[in-house]
């Protein structure tokens, strides 16, 4: 019993630090653009796909793989902004939406095109053995994973806290016309917002592809859930996304184990309705006041 | 209920309100009357937390403490909707029209509390309700004729100029038939010349029996106009009287000069 | 006066007549149309209209955005299979229990997430249609799970067969104009001007004293009874119903036909659904490209036209003229 509830926890953190891993992409686009964007899952496919070219077809050595793929799916955001989002004449919630989600389509369908319908095979990154605590497996790769998602957590705290860039951007965020006025460009910052979110997914899709496979459609219910993630932690807040994804993994995992495989994808949107209805502001958000 | 100390004439009367935001104290212990029939003047420097107050008394916010009165009734118990149909009505510092509608429809949507069809008598369209239909039609064109607008009824309310959007939220407000109306900065933005316009509209409203509670920067429009003043600052009340007397109070000049 | 009063019959008139050209449409595309593929295509494209212009009430009108609507869809679809499937009811005595059953449970589910507004609102009514997505799939003894709910009766009314394509296509678009008719009554009433207050400000709304939760509940639930009509006709259209067909990307569907129709008309969200549900049918050719350019029309046609077609269309028509008319002043 104590060693199932482990191995149920060992793969909940595993999932947990992935959903970690989107939902600092959410938390960082909103943000910085108040901007939530569907198709961010797309770019976790994005991510796992490239790293199959990459490492598998083209052979390049693992970390020089992982850092390209992260380049070129947050060139990849830059690109969907500019052409997508900027260009939009009538920024309602509802026009967005409708276009991210157009995105994500329109992204599946090129990773469909461009790798096939079947899900591809990816190796473990770590020729180790899994390690054993207390009669239950850990797998390198979700050490890897919590490891590589807590660095990504603090490093991201330490950019805007103490970077200028950083600190340009959480202005941004807090009023773009004061932003503005002191000569921050939240052009160039919506732009980087989106770098970095796109940035973030491509980092989970690379971390969970050998864990899951990598296929066109394993985006949308990844990026769902990291979204859910985001909102359970605090949309906007750094260590909140990362509360938000352990959270998420764990109630999955403990759902999945005690009570059915079937509720899996249910119980992150359990967990979404009842922060939305008791605090929409999330575990670690703010409480806002609106203002008349 | 305990109503001791108002008179007969007192139509709001709020005791003690108190409202923060955070660390804000945007209203803090504020009592005064509003007495039926009259101009009344809500006055102070910008962040006095008159906006609030307007919102304290529609049901916006509740309040944290104190009470409100409204014909001896106890509004704060109210909902923000149904203290409309209490008799209290109200505009926006920043026009908040319904932009994309006619001004007519604007108008006939401030009817809501007074007229009943719903879901269903809307969809059966019996007599009643078309009866009701025409009614509202005609009512808000009586108003939009009341400000003088009466040949922009088909217009979008987005696309009027400012000044007349403002006039467009008064008829709105009016058609609510309310005891009294609030008017949160209404000359603001507003040439000298429709400044005056204003001036008159509200002798015109208040000689309909509406009692006038107004926020207002334009000192000479306020001085002119109203029966007594309420200034505020940083949340209290100031000081309270005629015209003249504020005017004449000290604390008020010190206020004002910002010192 | 008089003429305001000359002018509103004009408009009623004008407005009759439309629906009396559409009927007649109807009616006689059902008459000469018949390749049976052709007439199932139009019955689907009208219960995605009568999906659209539920959704367009509460979308369109009063602004409040649902990313779960094909969940009511398939509470409609779910209700009247079980129950004549396992309690071999009727479906005309399933259909009140499966209108009822989505009004009740958007009534309960609408209370709390309407309160939200925005992106908060999308999130919980795409949480909404999730979970009963899953709860599709799941409950496996009620809905037959992934596999789906099969021998579900077709309809037929005092001895008529409605099953053919033929009377099936009028049956489904008697039932949108019947909507259509309503909504139109709805949206210029009262009621209709609150919603549409609200849509434009709802701090102004409550301020005229509209009750805005109520309001935006009761269009809710109105919406989600429309869908659970369309769930019902479909149910008995196709006789076999599987969760995939109430799914998140239907309920985006939806959504794209009310916007790119154009929101808060009827016509729009006519227009929406025929042009999304044409869509694939048209993109077949490309195959595996499908999806691509699927994505890229609903991208481009909110970039370019976030009004929507109906408009956007003639929004370019007026400039146009404007440029056209121009010169000739100057
Ligand atoms: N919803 C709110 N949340 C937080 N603070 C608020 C809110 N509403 C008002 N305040 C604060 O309360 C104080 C009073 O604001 P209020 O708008 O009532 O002032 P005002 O007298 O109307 O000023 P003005 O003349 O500029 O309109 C201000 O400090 C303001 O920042
Ligand atoms: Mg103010």
């Amino acid at each position: 019993m104590m060693q199932e509830l482990l191995q149920y926890l060992f793969g909940g953190i595993t999932n947990g630090a992935i959903y970690a891993v989107i939902a600092l992409g959410f938390s960082t686009l909103y943000s910085a653009t108040d901007l939530i964007n569907f198709a961010q899952g797309e770019f976790v496919m994005l991510g796992a796909l490239l790293l199959v070219t990459l490492w598998l077809n083209l052979g390049l050595p693992l970390p020089l793989a992982f850092v390209l793929v992260v380049l070129a799916v947050g060139l990849a955001g830059i690109i969907f902004e500019r052409l997508a989002i900027r260009t939009v004449s009538k920024p309602d919630p509802i026009v967005l939406v409708i276009i991210t989600v157009g995105a994500s389509i329109f992204l599946r369908g090129l990773g469909m095109v461009g790798w096939g319908r079947d899900p591809l095979a990816i190796p473990s990154f770590f020729k180790l053995d899994s390690i054993e605590i207390a009669g239950a497996y850990l797998l390198p790769q979700s050490l890897f994973i919590v490891i590589t998602v807590t660095i990504l957590v603090a490093a991201l705290t330490f950019f805007y806290k103490k970077t200028l860039t950083g600190k340009a951007m959480s202005a941004c965020a807090i009023n773009k016309k004061a932003a503005s006025l002191l000569g921050i460009g939240t052009e160039r910052m919506t732009l980087m917002a989106f770098a970095l979110a796109t940035g973030l997914g491509a980092v989970a899709g690379v971390m969970i592809a050998p864990i899951t496979m990598a296929t066109y459609d394993m985006g949308s219910m990844l990026g769902l859930k990291g979204f859910c993630a985001a909102m359970l932690g605090g949309l906007g807040s750094l260590w909140g996304a990362l509360i938000g994804g352990l959270l998420l993994g764990i109630a999955e995992a403990l759902g999945v184990g005690f009570v059915s495989s079937g509720l899996k994808d249910a119980i992150a949107f359990l967990l979404l309705l009842l922060i939305l209805y008791i605090r929409p502001t999330g575990i670690l958000g703010a409480k806002s006041s609106h203002r008349f | 209920m305990k109503n001791s100390g108002s008179n007969e004439n007192s139509l709001l009367r709020i005791e003690n309100a108190s409202i923060s935001f955070g660390g804000v104290k945007a209203v803090r212990d504020v009592s005064f009357e509003v007495q039926k029939g009259a101009i009344q003047a809500l006055i102070g420097p910008n962040g006095a937390g008159k906006t609030t107050l307007f919102n304290l008394i529609t049901g916006v916010f509740p309040l944290d403490s104190g009470h409100i009165y409204f014909q001896g009734q106890d509004a704060a118990k109210r909902k923000n909707f149904q203290r409309v149909s209490m008799g209290i009505a109200r505009t926006f510092q920043n026009v908040e029209l319904f932009t994309g509608m006619t001004v007519l429809e604007n108008v006939m949507v401030g009817q809501h509390v007074r007229t009943k069809t719903g879901f269903l008598g809307a969809i059966a369209r019996l007599p009643k309700s078309r009866r009701e239909e025409a009614e509202i039609r005609e009512k808000a064109m009586h108003w939009l004729k009341f400000v003088g607008l009466d040949h922009a009824a088909d217009s979008r309310a987005g696309d009027l100029a400012f000044g007349w959007q403002r006039s467009v939220e008064i008829a709105r407000a009016l058609a609510s038939e309310p005891q009294l109306l609030l008017l949160d900065e209404p000359a603001a933005g507003l040439n000298a010349n429709e400044t005056g316009q204003l001036g008159d509209l509200m002798r015109q409203i208040r000689d309909l029996g509406v009692t006038l509670l107004l926020v207002e920067h334009d000192m000479s429009l306020t001085m002119e106009i109203s029966d007594r003043i309420v200034v505020l600052d940083q949340g209290a009340k100031l000081s309270e009287g005629a015209p003249r007397e504020v005017q004449a109070d000290e604390k008020v000049i010190a206020a004002y000069l910002g010192t | 006066m008089n003429e305001n009063w000359f002018d509103a019959m004009k408009q009623s008139w004008k407005k009759g007549l439309a629906f009396f050209v559409f009927a007649g449409v109807i009616f006689f595309a059902g008459l000469f149309l018949d390749n049976y593929f052709y007439q199932q295509q139009l019955t689907f494209i009208g219960i995605f209209t009568l999906l659209a212009v539920g959704l367009n009430m509460l979308m369109g009108y009063a602004g409040q955005i649902s990313l779960g609507h094909a969940a009511f869809y398939g509470i409609g679809a779910y209700t009247t299979g079980a129950l004549t499937v396992h309690l071999g009811w009727s479906p005309w005595a399933s259909l009140p229990c499966a209108l009822a059953a989505s009004g009740i449970i958007a009534y309960i589910v609408g209370k709390p997430t309407l309160k939200l507004s925005g992106y908060y609102l999308g999130m919980g009514t795409l949480g909404f249609g999730m979970i009963m997505h899953v709860l599709f799939r799941e409950w496996g003894s009620i809905t037959g799970g992934p596999n789906g709910l099969v021998g579900i009766p077709s309809l037929s009314l005092w001895g008529i067969d409605l099953s053919t394509g033929r009377n099936y296509l009028w049956v489904v678009w008697g039932c949108v104009l019947i909507t259509f008719f309503i909504c139109d009554r709805l949206v210029n009433s009262r009621v209709g001007r609150a919603l549409r207050a609200i849509h434009f400000s709802e701090q102004a709304a409550s301020a005229v004293g509209v009750d805005t939760a109520k309001a935006k509940l009761q269009v809710f639930v109105f919406s989600a009874i429309i869908a659970a009509l369309a769930g019902f006709l479909y149910a008995h259209l196709v006789m076999f119903i599987s969760p995939g067909s109430f799914n998140f990307l239907v309920s985006v569907k939806l959504v794209a036909m009310v916007v790119i129709g154009g929101m808060a008309s009827i016509w729009g969200a006519l227009l929406g659904s025929t042009l999304l549900t044409m869509l694939p049918e048209w993109l077949h050719a490309f195959s595996d490209y499908e999806m691509v350019i699927y994505g890229g029309i609903l991208m481009g046609v909110m970039i370019f036209l976030p009004q929507g077609l109906t408009r956007g269309v003639l929004d370019i028509y007026e400039k146009f003229r404007i440029e056209r008319k121009q010169p000739a002043k100057d």
